[in-house]
């Protein structure tokens, strides 16, 4: 008598029919919407790109199931989180970063950033940017060593460059403005990703495609990347209006850099993100302010992932500001 | 000057003048406690169960030096406490019997039905909610262990979807009782070991449908000891603990053993 | 007068295959009587009913057997004639245990003599109508169980001006509202009109969604040439549309004040079944002793919607429909949404009933222990503007008054957070736990000053 008759019914609270939604799915969502820009940072890296995103992707499942193992958690390698956080790592590591650092990268974004705080769902910080901010700290000098891109030729022997955004930070501080810069960085190559840059945040083009997916898709909504682009595209263009030799055009901070691969996949993230909308367009305010901040007066060229790092600490007081105005009250603070 | 003996003198004059200022602090704002409390509080066991129904042991010595409060409510301390609190407030006091908590079903997994497949909340107030957890028995327990996370002491353990109290561990502070939602834990006098582990009220034979060690409300224990000790609550059999019960032979009546010797702490003979 | 688009929306909801495509077109058959009848004594919201009758007792129909037991409590009666076989407390529809009268019929299905029509209630004293619908132990049919006669008595000082019936059935699968608007729609419209009579209400609204059009028509065609300011509200078919605060805000724009009630901003809320009770009540003097249930799911054989007695098994509602097939994974009383799951199909049914719904064990949904991903899914569908997320999480961890303090006593428990949430939490459950703890050290607390100023 101790197993229930074969007949016995299921009880549960209400409800009883759910969307069919699963962290599983969504997660599948995020990796689908992720292909376009991995082909094109195959198209323009070569094997590299494979190469990174396969290192990447294989030690984070790796060290997501023995950490679990570890600390007797019940095993969630088959949310495919961890594969989501390895792949989007990769997308942000220079083409030609070895692939031991690579994993140490990986390494540290799984087990820092989310398993020692509780695993996914728990963890504070984006974990693919603690990953890079990791690297960036450990191995400056790789993970700013940057490969031109070559259509359709794997290149070993590949001619070391500058990223738009780091080229106009580096000759400023030297005084004057890049030499036959629009000429070096036309747009056009901004925009399919054919510039240098980390793998899988230079072609506008194919972030756009994943991203509209995932917006149709309801992983995303728009509230947060129009935020985040919103206020690059205000603050440069004052910038820019005020004095145009000394400032880059919109269109360049909007196109360069990780902006399109932060605002679509990282200022989007479920779980470091705020869970109201208009909070998510307050973090994406937020993001957009201070990665101008750190791009013109900071000292990196770049600033999304650390403008993102840095507004996932206020994730919490974003939420508590937001709350929804409860039905039947007047204040949201009844 | 050699800089070795200039810094020595420099940190030195430092370290001086801020124990000054420290001393100067401690002395004008000191919180000038009651050492009467201060002596309460040291005699208290400190673990802070609440079991007193204050905040915490030294609330319950501020509450015995400024009120007229009695010094035998502290259960872990017991008479050990109630002798160390009336030697310092010069009052009398005598020590209550020491109580452990006793959970009053026994229908673990093999011995109660399971109407239904539960899926839900891990918490026997939640399961309560939906369908009693699939339990069949609605006043059994449900096995989730909600006492046994509110115990200080880990003194209750979950087998076979039933928690059962270690009476070596209990302190008594009663915790339990209120994290039941179905009030199945009750505080007994710590010798007393005769227990109708059910509190199902329903007849007998709607309580065999559902469990196979219920009080099915036979009465032969209440007649084995002339109603005295055990007392018939409509169909339930229900043990008297302010009159002494010491025939274990009596659990030997009961058909569907619900009754339980179980030993106590104190061994019922030195009681 | 013309049916109009209602003229706000709710906030956030959610929106689940209706799956009412087995039954909305068939008509509603009447169930015979079954061979044993289990009457709960607590088929309303508030005090359980006290049994009249004991075992043995011969009973006719629309005898009282459970008397109210208090002002927020309600009658109930003998569904048909026979032979009182227990009273006992037994497992009830609502999977609590109640008391529950057990009653074998006779067959002869004979009324209690004599039964009271009225004529004329056009005339009659608000007072008399009201007490003939306590005396005819209607409750709120939708699925509360609210007594009617509560809802008709507003207390001084609070005016009504606007009454809703309510045809939204929001809930996917259901159909029993549907059909009755179809069948009985001059029944509904009937019991409208009284119940505005009763609380002299100027306006008169019925909301449906916008998914069942000829309900809307058929509900058009009883109204025409209705007089005073009356309509028929076409509702977006969105859940939980039909969950009374929602409705109220659809069809007036006004919002129940948190913590209040609908006759606080003038309106009272009725179902389209509670309105047909009403109207037989007044006009025939009949009281609740049947009601339309869906009988649906993919485990059913063949899916009906049955005029049943109050009290019938719903083992045998299943019977009539020719039992049920593949495997059985859960059967809920009430729609998938906020019906109750059974432990056990040997229970009456309610005046709340309205659907039995059998699902396989493929679709019987799984909760989950996953922590929350913070997708913000639940923050969208919840239509009382809570975080449905972080209060989960808050009573998770015991922390009740943080719960408290973010409004968990606005839960509505409509199930929109559950529905969407992609870690399959169990989040009403956590609601319902956490207001019923909120509930209880809220009195705890309120006992505890009050004694304290006894003590003074």
């Amino acid at each position: 008598m101790s197993a229930p008759e074969k007949t016995a019914l299921a009880v549960s609270s209400s409800p009883h029919a759910h969307s069919g939604a699963s962290v599983r799915g969504i997660m599948m969502d995020v990796l689908v919407a992720m292909i376009p820009a991995g082909i094109a940072a195959f198209m323009f890296f070569g094997w590299n790109a494979i190469r990174l995103i396969l290192v990447c992707s294989a030690t984070s499942v790796l060290a997501e199931w023995a950490t679990r193992r570890i600390m007797k958690r019940e095993a969630a390698i088959d949310d495919l989180s961890a594969v989501v956080t390895g792949v989007l790592l990769a997308f942000n590591l220079p083409p030609s970063l070895p692939s031991w650092m690579a994993a140490v990268g990986a390494f540290a974004a799984v087990v820092i950033a989310k398993q020692v705080y509780g695993g996914l769902g728990y963890n504070v910080f984006n974990p693919a940017l603690v990953g890079r901010t990791v690297l960036l700290i450990s191995f400056p000098v790789a993970m700013t060593t940057w490969t031109m891109p070559s259509l359709y030729c794997a290149g070993m022997d590949a001619v070391t460059t500058a990223t738009p955004l780091g080229a106009w930070k580096t000759a400023w501080s030297a005084g004057a403005a890049p030499e036959g810069f629009f000429a070096a960085f036309p747009l056009s190559g901004l925009v399919t990703g054919n510039r240098p840059g980390c793998l899988g945040e230079t072609s506008a083009i194919a972030l756009g495609l994943g991203a509209i997916y995932l917006l149709l898709r309801r992983c995303i909504y728009w509230h947060a990347p129009a935020g985040f682009f919103g206020a690059v595209a205000v603050i440069s263009a004052s910038l820019y209006a005020l004095d145009p030799a000394r400032n880059l055009p919109p269109a360049y901070h909007l196109l360069s850099g990780g902006l399109f691969l932060g605002a679509f996949f990282m200022a989007t993230d479920m779980v470091t993100t705020p869970v109201t909308r208009s909070g998510q367009l307050i973090f994406g305010l937020g993001c957009g302010l201070l990665t101008m901040v750190i791009r013109r007066w900071g000292g990196y060229p770049e600033g999304v992932s650390f403008s993102i790092l840095i507004m996932n600490s206020l994730t919490p007081l974003i939420n508590r500001a937001t709350r929804p105005r409860v039905f039947g009250t007047r204040s949201k603070l009844a | 000057m050699d800089p070795v003996i200039q810094h020595t003198i420099l940190i030195g004059m430092a370290g001086l003048v801020c124990g000054a200022l420290l001393a100067l602090v401690s002395h004008y704002f000191a919180v000038h406690e009651d050492p009467t409390v201060e002596a309460l509080t040291a005699a208290l066991p400190g673990i802070n169960c609440g079991g007193c129904g204050y905040a915490g042991c030294a609330a319950y010595a501020k509450a015995v030096a400024t009120e007229n409060i009695g010094l035998d409510l502290c259960k872990p301390g017991g008479a050990e406490t109630v002798a160390k609190m009336a030697a310092i407030t010069g009052r009398t006091a005598s020590a209550r019997e020491r109580e452990v908590a006793v959970v009053l079903c026994n229908g673990s997994r093999e011995r109660a039905r399971q109407a239904a497949l539960y899926n839900g909340v891990a918490d026997c107030a939640a399961a309560d909610l939906v369908a009693g957890g699939g339990k069949s028995c609605r006043f059994g327990c449900l096995g989730f262990g909600s006492c046994a996370r509110v115990c200080p002491t880990g003194a209750i353990e979950i087998a076979d979807s039933l928690a059962v109290v270690h009476p070596e561990l209990c302190i008594g502070c009663g915790k339990c009782t209120g994290a039941c939602p179905r009030k199945l834990i009750k505080l007994v006098p710590e010798s007393r070991s005769i227990h109708v582990l059910c509190i199902n009220r329903d007849r007998g034979p709607d309580v065999k449908k559902v469990c196979d060690v219920g009080c099915i409300g036979c009465t032969l224990c209440s007649k084995a000891c002339n109603n005295e000790g055990i007392k018939m609550d409509g169909f339930l059999a229900v043990v008297d603990y302010t009159v002494p019960l010491n025939s274990p032979e009596i659990a030997t009546k009961c058909p569907t053993k619900a009754i339980a010797v179980r030993p106590g702490v104190k061994k019922e003979a030195a009681a | 007068m013309t049916a109009i688009r209602a003229p706000f929306r709710i906030r956030g909801g959610v929106h689940p295959h209706d799956s009412k495509s087995a039954t909305s077109a068939l008509p509603v058959e009447t169930a015979a009587v079954p061979p044993r009848l289990l009457v709960s004594a607590s088929q309303h919201l508030g005090a359980p009913s006290k049994p009249v009758v004991k075992k043995g007792d011969a009973v006719l129909r629309g005898q009282v057997i459970a008397e109210a037991s208090g002002y927020v409590s309600s009658a109930v009666h003998a569904p048909t004639s026979g032979t009182v076989k227990s009273v006992t407390s037994m497992l009830t529809a609502t999977a609590r245990h109640a008391f529950v009268v057990e009653i074998e019929p006779d067959g002869q299905d004979k009324w209690v003599e004599p039964l009271h029509p009225m004529a004329d209630w056009t005339s009659a004293a608000p007072r008399d109508l009201v007490n003939r619908i306590a005396a005819a132990g209607i409750v709120g049919m939708g699925g509360a169980g609210f007594p009617t006669q509560v809802k008709l008595s507003p207390p001084p000082g609070k005016s009504i001006d606007t009454v809703i019936i309510n045809g939204a059935e929001c809930e996917p699968f259901l159909t029993a509202d549907h059909r009755l608007m179809l069948e009985q729609s001059d029944a509904v419209w009937l019991g409208a009109r009284i119940i505005r009579h009763i609380l002299g209400a100027s306006r008169l609204f019925v909301g449906i969604e916008d998914n069942k059009p000829d309900a809307i028509a058929a509900m058009e065609k009883a109204m025409a040439g209705a007089d005073g300011e009356t309509g028929v509200i076409i509702l977006k078919s969105r859940y939980p549309q039909g969950a009374e605060k929602q409705l109220i805000r659809s069809v007036t724009g006004r919002e129940v004040p948190s913590g209040g009630l609908p006759m606080d901003v003038g309106a009272v809320v009725e179902n389209v079944a509670t309105a047909a009770a009403v109207a037989a009540a007044v006009t025939r003097g009949v009281p609740l002793t049947e009601r339309v249930i869906t009988i649906t799911g993919e485990c059913v054989k063949n899916p009906r919607n049955l005029l049943a007695r109050v009290g019938t098994p719903i083992s045998w509602l299943i019977e009539q429909c020719g039992g049920l097939t593949g495997s059985v994974g859960k059967v809920i009383s009430g729609g998938p949404m906020m019906g109750v799951a059974l432990p056990d199909l040997d229970v009456g049914a309610n005046k709340t009933t309205s659907g039995v719904l059998a699902i396989s064990r493929e679709s019987a949904r799984q909760f989950g222990s996953e922590p929350c991903i913070a997708c913000g899914r639940c923050v969208i569908a919840c239509p009382s503007g809570l975080l449905p997320c972080t209060l989960s999480e808050h009573i998770e961890a015991e922390q009740f008054d943080d719960a408290e303090r973010i409004s968990v006593l606005d839960c509505i428990e409509c199930g929109a957070c559950a529905f969407e949430c992609p870690a399959r939490r169990p989040l009403v459950q956590h609601m319902r736990q956490g207001k019923q703890t909120v509930l209880t050290r809220r009195r705890a607390r309120e006992a505890a000053a009050r004694g304290k100023e006894e003590r003074k």
